[in-house]
């Protein structure tokens, strides 16, 4: 077991190790291959006055001047040992692990993220509670209730549900709840430990705009998880030995019925981890995802390449955990 | 209609079970109603059986033996809901010591079911919840009829393992289902039947997932035990060969009804009924030399909505000529032949003896 966790930890480090490299590629290569020219790429970086010598320099601080391995020698050396940049005005030192230097905010990128993810933590860890407890409620209702109005109530809400993007949902709860009813304040981040009340109900919305097309989503897996198990032989054996229906369904039947859900919802909750874009769009909150978008518009390679490894991180870390949970929760996994 | 038979002649084979008997089964009906129309699986069938004693139930696919077990354990979900008529409807009587089954509330048969019933199940594999240990699940089904420490129950179910000849039961009682080999897992199964020590166990296809040399030890070790705990047992199979093995009685179940039933002795020795002259010629035997291929039933068991008319078995039955085309009108009564011993049939039983000894001995 423990052999297998070491073995699985250093697989995910060269996945990440692969993952940035391609990411740094497709950044650093690609607008080369697009006819971008080492002046051209420096030139965005010197405003309006486009001056030769500010060019030079700027390719000079850039390593645009090296070649790409040479470059992405660099950043890896940034991630393991740290880094001093250049900005034109003085060497800012980067300790490790380094992510790079924003030459657009002249912060660096590490020190962005560490602001940036709480907000993304927040709303996802929130959010997935959501839609685990709803979603897997939900469904069991439904299994148990088949074919009767419960049934069909939750199916219909889940199709909804499923069907309705964040951008349609997320304004419609802030119009009816903070613009006409004023019940939940506007939309925000606010610091869990300065005022754990405000970060609740500041991010409620946000999290029933997340959570509810994936909860629809679990509720409908869940259904059928469930549908399925009470078909079950060992269900019956369950019922054979006089067990009450109680225990049937929720010792013998969930228990089997939500073993697949867990392999989902940790791949779900690795990639909420690296940004829900939309919602922090929507909703306006600084977390990774709307600001890794801002990054995209203004070409700000090291916040992109930065958060990509982040984001990719929390997938790959999410795997790993599902993969070891897995076999906690199914012991014929375990063993073999 | 086919419902329109005369019960005195069915109740025959309780003449001699008065007092009421341990199991006392009385004119059991289990209909699905469906969109197609009522599913008969089992449509009137009557049989009684003391402790210590072993039925064999023995028929094909869908003539009404699973579906028998799980009237008897109460494990069918019933019609409830009179709009929408899912579910069983079920309808007769199941004395069990005394307790009506049928009649009695959902609570009151579970409280039954595990502690003075007890089922074992075809494949053991998917029977046994795979994420629970063995032994977790002969706990659990100890200790919801006994009112014991979860040390006290886990010493049990060693206990259980121990008598079921699981070797190390220390250790193995830690193992899960797929940990087991398919013998041993049938093994635990059984422990786990046993463990609140059932009056009547009802084993459904106990055998058919097996190898056929852990078959034998199986059936050895339900043999035994039966006699160990005085239990009454009900082996439900498709298989001749097991209910040889075990049975005392024996019923012979065509289309939900019982076609043939009596001493396993007379039975096996003087069946009567053309179906179960079917069903011996189509077994094979090692014991005899091999016969150049075994002789299969003709056609295909019949659909239980549209049940054939007169005896659900003229279509496939070689002798109809021998009724005068009562068979395909009438639906001919479960009548003694002998004393305990009845038989389905619109022929006369001198004929059927005469068809038997000339036609059939032979060739078995």
């Amino acid at each position: 077991m423990i052999s297998y966790i070491i073995r699985r930890l250093f697989a995910a480090v060269v996945l990440l190790f692969v993952i940035s490299l391609i990411t740094f590629f497709i950044f650093y290569v690609f607008p080369r291959l697009g006819g971008q020219t080492t002046e051209s790429l420096a030139s965005q970086f010197v405003g309006k006055t486009q001056d030769p010598n500010a060019i030079q320099g700027v390719i000079h601080r850039f390593g645009f001047d090296q070649s790409v391995w040479v470059q992405y020698g660099r950043y890896l050396k940034g991630i393991f040992f740290g880094y001093d940049y250049d900005n034109g005005t003085g060497l800012v030192h980067c300790p490790a692990p380094c992510l790079g230097y924003s030459f657009r905010t002249n912060t660096l990128v590490s020190t962005s993220i560490g602001q940036w993810l709480p907000v993304t933590l927040s709303l996802s860890l929130g959010a997935a509670v959501l839609w685990l407890i709803f979603g897997v409620a939900v469904g069991v209702a439904s299994a148990l209730k088949r074919g009767t109005w419960v049934d069909r109530a939750g199916m219909v809400t889940a199709l909804i549900g499923v069907s309705l993007p964040v951008y349609f949902v997320g304004p419609l709860l802030a119009l009816v709840f903070v613009v006409n009813w004023h019940i939940f304040p506007d939309p925000d981040y606010v610091k869990l430990f300065d005022d754990p009340v405000g970060w609740a109900t500041h991010l409620i919305l946000p999290w029933i705009a997340v959570a509810f097309g994936l909860a629809a989503l679990y509720a409908r897996l869940t259904r059928v998880g469930m549908l399925d198990t009470l078909n079950e032989d060992f269900i019956r054996t369950a019922r054979a030995k006089g067990l009450p229906e109680r225990t049937v369904i929720f010792k013998h039947a969930l228990r089997a019925a939500l073993t697949p859900i867990v392999t989902i919802f940790g791949m779900d909750l690795g990639f909420a981890l690296g940004g829900v874009v939309l919602a922090e769009q929507v909703f306006n909150l600084p977390g990774i995802g709307r600001e890794a978008v801002g990054a995209v518009g203004q070409s700000d390679l090291p916040v992109i390449i930065g958060v990509t490894i982040v984001a990719s991180g929390f997938i790959v870390l999410a795997n790993l955990v599902v993969d070891l949970l897995y076999g906690v929760v199914d012991p014929r996994v375990r063993l073999s | 209609m086919s419902n329109d038979f005369n019960p005195i002649v069915e109740d025959i084979a309780l003449e001699n079970t008065s007092p009421r008997s341990f199991l006392d089964v009385r004119d059991l009906r289990v209909h699905f109603p469906t969109d197609d129309g009522v599913v008969k699986s089992v449509d009137g069938i009557t049989f009684a059986l003391e402790r210590g004693k072993t039925l064999g139930i023995v028929g094909e696919s869908g003539s009404g033996k699973s579906v028998t077990s799980l009237a008897l354990m109460g494990l069918h979900r019933t019609a409830t809901d009179k709009k929408k008529q899912r579910g069983a409807q079920i309808s007769g009587e199941i004395w069990l010591d005394g307790q009506d089954i049928v009649s009695a509330s959902p609570e009151e048969v579970r409280r039954l079911r595990g502690q003075k019933l007890a089922m074992i199940f075809q494949d053991p594999l998917s029977a046994m919840h795979p994420f629970y240990t063995v032994g977790a699940q002969i706990i659990e089904a100890y200790r919801v009829h006994n009112n014991v420490s979860k040390d006290v129950a886990r010493k049990r179910a060693i206990e259980m393992l121990e008598l079921v000849g699981i070797p190390q039961p220390n250790t193995r009682v830690d193992d899960y289902p797929h940990q087991f080999s398919g013998g041993m897992r049938q093994r635990a199964m059984i422990a786990m039947a046993l463990v609140c020590n059932p009056a009547l166990l009802i084993a459904d296809e106990p055998t058919t997932a097996l190898d056929v040399t852990v078959q034998a030890q199986i059936l050895d070790l339900m043999r035994d035990l039966q006699r160990e705990f005085n239990s009454a047992l009900i082996v439900i199979t498709h298989d001749l060969g097991v209910v040889a093995e075990l049975a005392d009685d024996i019923m012979v179940m065509y289309g939900g009804k019982a076609v043939e039933y009596g001493r396993a002795h007379d039975v096996f020795k003087a069946p009567e009924h053309p179906y179960t002259w079917g069903l011996l010629a189509s077994m094979p035997r090692l014991d005899r030399e091999r016969a150049d291929r075994l002789t299969p039933i003709q056609g295909n068991p019949p659909s239980l909505i549209n049940v054939p008319s007169g005896c659900a078995f003229h279509p496939r039955c070689p002798y109809t000529a021998e009724t005068g085309g009562r068979s395909s009108t009438e639906i001919p009564e479960l009548a003694a032949t002998t004393p305990g011993h009845l038989v389905r049939c619109h022929m006369d039983p001198a004929r059927r003896r005469e068809i038997f000894t000339e036609k059939i001995q032979g060739s078995l």
